[in-house]
């Protein structure tokens, strides 16, 4: 399978204090990886030493078959301001702003681009709308397509859950399962939180990485473990338990 | 009218009118970035910070709007630095210079021997004694402005939009910011002429803001912004003349009569919306 990152023997940190301890992580061709971890474990300090914000402190993190700068990022929607005077059509379009010089132009094929993934979203009828307009799934897609236009190879989404209340985002991983035809893909999340059954490997970030292979326990298997905390809900929800580490 | 008609054949008064315009202009173009970038309280700081530019500049002879140029540059780009470099609160870096700068500034016109300037002219602003010096300064600022934002529009309000992300794409972020803040500092030096340093942050803001009650889209936001700018100030240059009162207070009061009616408008089209649906 191609290797399009590897992470290797990765300390990142700031200033003085560690955050990070020797990660290794590889991500391929078709990964759809989930990484959780509780707040001030480093998920957020793993994914800038990723995107290139921050240089780790020893370790290599190298790239394969890939362009650095063809990650595509989905922030968390508390770093959006949603008062600033720009429309929909202009944030997806700004996507593209890496392979701009600081005069170039946007063409008629690249704003044709945005047209085309505004129509697949959905969205084409918010293409004029501010984006203090939208609602938190709206946002989520148009934030999804600024990510994705200029064709990344990695995906990254930073706690997605942010931009809707429902836990189960059943149209937003059903895209992300198209998407990972052609791209892989990574979803950071809370610590406990609920992750979509959709992603196939897991990485538990909490100083160190923890990187679990699908190690998917059935129901049979999950009688004989005590689990600490009962599901909740309504109807049947797969749950996986991951080896303790 | 006739007495319109007669203002506008004196050289003072066309003088005043073309300053009003050009300022509007650039004021225009920049307040709209200030106020999408939220960097309000920034550009006051460096506005009262340039005043100790000038106070420098009249002790040492030199020309006060140069004075105020380069001190209202260097306290700019300084406060991007500290803020981003050091981990002193951008706050109190805004008014640690807001407050020096003023001191700064009474202090060195004081200590300067002889009358001290028409102090009144540079804090409350002096429209009618504009010179054709001045003239050309504003002009090219406003040349300087129009050609930065024609050629990298996209690039600067992406970045004001969303800087985390502009990173991820290795955009001339750092470039940029400390571009557009000297911009920012010049703007307000060059504008402090027509309506002084009290109130030139108004100029930079409330135009802007009536504007963004009728659109969302940042160059139509400019636009708007130049024309509520153009109306008000006219409108406050007259009242200046008529009343003899300093043209500061007149253009600022004439913008706050607009973004009352503007106001009113916007929630009268809000209320003719709700009944149709």
């Amino acid at each position: 399978m191609t290797k399009l990152l590897e992470l290797r023997s990765v300390y990142a940190g700031y200033d003085n204090k560690v955050v990070l301890q020797d990660v290794n992580l590889t991500v391929k061709k078709n990964d759809f990886l989930g990484i959780i971890g509780p707040n001030g474990g480093g998920k957020t300090t793993l994914l800038k030493v990723i995107l290139g914000l921050i240089k780790p402190i020893e370790g290599q993190v190298e790239f394969n078959n890939i362009d650095d700068n063809l990650i595509g990022y989905l922030p968390q929607i508390n770093t959006i301001d949603q008062k600033f005077p720009i429309p929909v059509r202009e944030v997806i379009l700004s996507g593209l702003m890496s392979h701009k010089k600081l005069f170039g132009k946007y063409t008629s094929d690249d704003k044709e681009k945005a047209k085309v993934l505004m129509q697949q979203m959905g969205i084409l009828h918010l293409r004029n709308k501010n984006i203090g307009e939208l609602s938190g799934g709206q946002l989520q897609r148009v934030f999804l397509c600024r990510a994705i236009i200029s064709d990344p190879q990695i995906l990254i989404l930073d706690e997605p859950d942010t931009y809707v209340d429902s836990h189960f985002e059943m149209e937003l991983y059903a895209v992300l399962d198209q998407l990972n035809d052609h791209m892989a893909i990574i979803v950071v999340s809370h610590d406990i939180g609920t992750i979509s059954s959709h992603v196939k490997t897991i990485a538990c970030v909490n100083g160190s990485l923890c990187y679990h292979d699908s190690n998917i326990i059935n129901q049979e298997q999950l009688k004989t473990y005590n689990c600490p905390i009962d599901l909740i809900t309504h109807g049947e929800v797969p749950h996986r338990v991951l080896k303790k580490h | 009218m006739n007495e319109i008609i007669e203002l506008l054949s004196y050289n003072f008064f066309q003088n005043a009118i073309g300053a009003a315009i050009l300022a509007s202009i650039s004021c225009g173009i920049i307040g709209t970035y200030i106020v999408a970038r939220r960097i309000v309280f920034i550009s006051g700081g460096i506005t009262h910070a340039s005043f100790g530019g000038i106070g420098i500049a009249w002790f040492l002879g030199l020309n006060p709007v140069l004075g105020a140029a380069i001190f209202g540059v260097l306290s700019a780009l300084g406060i991007e630095w500290v803020s981003k470099k050091t981990d002193v609160r951008q706050d109190s870096v805004i008014g640690i210079l807001w407050a020096l700068g003023m001191a700064l500034g009474i202090i060195f016109i004081y200590m300067t021997p002889g009358y001290a300037p028409n102090l009144m002219s540079y804090l409350f602003g002096s429209i009618l004694t504009v010179s054709n010096l001045d003239l050309y300064l504003l002009s090219a600022l406003c040349v300087l402005t129009i050609l930065v934002f024609v050629f990298m529009m996209r690039p600067i309000v992406y970045v004001a939009f969303d800087e985390g992300y502009a990173q991820t794409h290795k955009a001339p972020v750092q470039f940029l910011n400390y571009l557009m803040i000297a911009l920012v500092a010049l703007a307000i030096v060059l504008n402090i002429r027509v309506v002084g340093i009290i109130l030139v942050i108004s100029f930079l803001t409330i135009p802007q803001t009536i504007a963004n009650m009728f659109t969302q889209d940042f160059g139509k936001m400019i636009l708007g912004a130049i024309g509520f700018g153009v109306l008000g100030s006219l409108l406050g240059l007259f009242m200046a003349y008529e009343m003899n009162v300093p043209s500061g207070a007149t253009i600022i009061f004439s913008f706050v009569i607009l973004f009352i009616i503007a106001k009113i408008v916007q929630l009268s089209l809000l209320k003719l919306k709700r009944k149709e649906s």
